[in-house]
């Protein structure tokens, strides 16, 4: 009685479950504390395991404490909230009508980041880095999120991009804007190649011959050593002028470097800068891009495909050129990130182009939210910053960056923003007309 | 209700032909040597009891099985398709077949408008010239675009659905899903209009409306339209001819007063041997609002 008048709403019953809750909890905390925190590996192999027994106990102690508080709160206050809109939810559909105006001053905070006092060379670098997950993820959008066609090989377009751009600047002599096309027209030709072996392939069986397609051209990219320079890559790929200017301290003869022609003295963040601004351009396009073909006929061809092939067929949809086209532009964006990826690394070699980038890649478009651009650009952000900002915590990244992953999935298992909009609405052709009765 | 037949003058000209169609899975026969026709502005039913073989008639006229046997050939204009050839899709776009399935296959999360505008996607495909013109947003794609939205809202103001043009048809009732899909199938502008049971799951009031738009698609557009509906009232109620199936094979073919009373359709659908079983069963043919 005296605990039912101290929580008036919490019965003893409630109590009883939610401390049994949390030492089920706890005992599962328990296994897996003590290899990950308890036991650390000594530096010198010689030396024997060292135990850290307190690791274990704040931990256990940590999630027995919040398990247990997790559930009181859940029996006191969830009840009259379970039924309700969640909180996200609600907040989503406050600001979807602004979505256009959070976008384009979002888009203006991006392009004036690098000009902030705060932005030194660390921090463009890794703006440039979201920015090509994000161009990726917009591309890999459009063949995951508009066609719904697994691709667990995207990053083999990014490797066809960057390797094929690379060649023609090398052995062509070409620059980087007569490179640039060219390098998608690669990627798409071979996202077209993969297209045809799979076109009767959906969901898993799809995934699977993808994955084999992606580590198949790595390990081409690996073994051709005589014209991709096998393991070790290629080196001293040239940075792109601006209209012909250069970003180096002392141009070749000829040449005029980008501080001489505007006078001010040589900067090596001008050229970080630059790329910067590239890549923004490039994201940019992609966005515009799918953004306008998902209002075209072949866009809603692709959304039609992936919500049902065979009514789409019984509507004279061609299924081999619907899926040929969304496997061919979705890696046409993979080649233009490719191609901007080795120009701004300056050197290429097949391990950037492993499993695991896919991986990212479509992680950043499933947690974004399927065909959601602006999810793109929230999952890119958490994808790639995340790590960078756990490293502070050392060992625990990648379970913090786990943790996350889980979190999202469990609260928001369509991925953060999953709205769609409408490709075409009625009101376009009749605004301002009387309903039909 | 069968009147109106008599009075048309002249036999209108065979649109589907369909000869010695035999379909077989494995070891079982599910269209044995069948064959009919359907006419241009006609309504041709194709009845029979549950396993007949009705919907695998469907598929192969409209592409999703290839015939083990037979032929099915159909004239659009001056032109003349072999469906038994040709693959589904360009059945649909080329020899304008549309059709309507038995469980209803809308494009749940697209809007209402979107799914009558994929219907529309060859005539818009070549407007956009394969997205180039589309892209730049040109004008004769932006005139095209705009025709197959008045197309779309035409239908959607003709079934009273002008309201959920924008919803995602996934939330839609089950009734308005039903009229949508063939909305969707007459957006693709078709000659022959096949229905796979439309009248499935729908009230009595929803079926009469049903019937009302079947039989207005008849006389407006004269198009020929195939039925397979387990509904006798609405079968009796609005077919030209009726085809019944049983076992894969055609048992009766005529005009619904003539199958009505055909003793092998009776014993099809109510078994031989049993005396007690009389013309008030629900699923008989006999038993239609004209019996």
């Amino acid at each position: 009685m005296a605990l039912a008048r101290a929580a008036p709403t919490v019965s003893s019953g409630v109590l009883r479950a939610a401390f049994g809750e949390a030492l089920v909890a706890a005992g599962i905390a328990f296994m897996l504390a003590l290899p990950l925190a308890g036991l650390r590996l000594p530096i010198n192999p010689m030396d024997s395991v060292i135990f850290r027994p307190w690791w274990v106990v704040v931990a256990v102690a940590t999630v027995f404490l919040g398990r247990l508080g997790l559930a009181l709160w859940r029996a006191r206050v969830a009840p009259s909230r379970r039924n309700g809109v969640p909180l996200l939810d609600r907040a989503l559909a406050y600001i979807l009508p602004w979505r256009r105006g959070i976008f384009v001053a979002f888009v203006l905070l991006v392009a004036i980041l690098p000009l902030m006092p705060f932005a030194d060379r660390r921090v463009i670098d890794l703006g440039a880095v979201v920015l090509i997950y994000v161009m990726l993820g917009w591309g890999l959008n459009i063949v995951v999120g508009l066609a719904g066609l697994l691709d667990l090989g995207y990053v083999a377009f990014y490797a066809v991009g960057a390797y094929s751009y690379t060649l023609l600047i090398i052995h062509l002599d070409l620059n980087f804007w007569a490179a640039l096309p060219l390098a998608g027209a690669f990627a798409a030709l071979f996202g077209v190649l993969l297209g045809f072996p799979v076109l009767r392939l959906r969901g898993d069986y799809l995934a699977i011959v993808t994955l084999g397609f992606g580590e198949m051209i790595r390990i081409i990219l690996i073994n051709w050593s005589s014209l991709t320079g096998g393991s070790e890559g290629i080196t001293s790929i040239p940075t792109p002028t601006l209209f012909g200017l250069t970003f180096t301290a002392v141009p070749a003869p000829g040449e005029t470097a980008f501080h001489q022609f505007f006078g001010i003295p040589f900067a090596g963040v001008h050229r970080i800068i630059f790329l910067y601004y590239l890549i923004l351009a490039l994201a940019l396009l992609t966005h515009v891009f799918s953004m306008r073909i998902r209002r075209l006929p072949v866009g809603r061809a692709w959304e039609a495909l992936r919500e049902d092939e065979i009514a789409a067929r019984a509507l004279g949809l061609n299924p081999v050129m619907v899926k040929l086209s969304a496997f061919g532009l979705g890696a046409m964006f993979a080649g233009f990130a490719g191609a901007f990826f080795a120009t701004r690394q300056g050197f290429i070699n097949p391990s950037s182009f492993t499993f695991i980038e896919s991986a990212i890649i479509l992680a950043i478009v499933v947690l974004g939210g399927m065909g959601s651009q602006m999810g793109v650009i929230l999952a890119a952000l958490l994808l790639v910053l995340l790590p960078e900002v756990a490293r502070d915590f050392a060992e625990f990244r990648m379970l913090l960056f786990g943790g996350a992953m889980v979190a999202v999935m469990v609260w928001r298992p369509r991925g953060l923003l999953a709205h769609r909009e409408p490709t075409a609405t009625l009101g376009d052709l009749s605004r301002g007309r009387e309903p039909a009765p | 209700m069968t009147v109106a037949v008599a009075d048309v003058p002249a036999v209108p000209p065979d649109l589907l032909t369909v000869a010695h169609l035999s379909m077989r899975f494995g070891g079982l026969l599910a269209v044995d040597d069948l064959s009919f026709v359907a006419r241009a502005g006609q309504i041709t039913a194709l009845i029979g009891p549950n396993g007949a073989g009705k919907t695998t008639v469907f598929n192969c006229i409209t592409g999703f099985y290839r015939p083990t046997a037979g032929h099915i050939a159909l004239e659009r204009g001056d032109r003349s398709f072999d469906l038994d050839q040709l693959s589904g899709h360009r059945i649909a776009r080329d020899a304008g077949v549309a059709r309507t399935f038995q469980n209803i296959r809308l494009f749940p999360r697209m809007t209402v408008l979107e799914n009558l505008l994929v219907a529309q996607h060859a005539k818009l495909m070549r407007a956009s010239a394969f997205s180039l013109a589309g892209l730049l947003g040109l004008k004769g794609f932006r005139e095209a675009e705009a025709r197959a939205m008045s197309l779309a809202e035409d239908w959607l103001t003709r079934l009273g659905l002008v309201h959920v043009a924008d919803r995602e048809c996934g939330t839609l009732a089950y009734g308005i899903q039903r009229k949508i899909e063939i909305a969707r199938a007459m957006c693709t502008e078709p000659c022959l209009l096949c229905l796979d049971e439309p009248a499935a799951g729908l009230n009595p009031r929803e079926t009469a409306e049903l019937s009302r738009l079947i039989t207005s698609i008849r006389g407006e557009f004269g198009i020929g339209v195939l039925l397979i509906e387990h509904d006798m009232g609405l079968v009796m109620g609005i077919s030209d001819r009726i085809v019944v199936l049983d076992h894969g094979a055609c048992i009766a073919e005529g005009k619904p007063a003539e199958i009505r009373n055909n003793p092998a359709v009776i014993r099809a659908y109510l078994g031989e041997e049993d005396p007690r079983a009389g013309p008030g069963s629900t699923d008989a043919p006999g038993a239609g609002d004209g019996a």
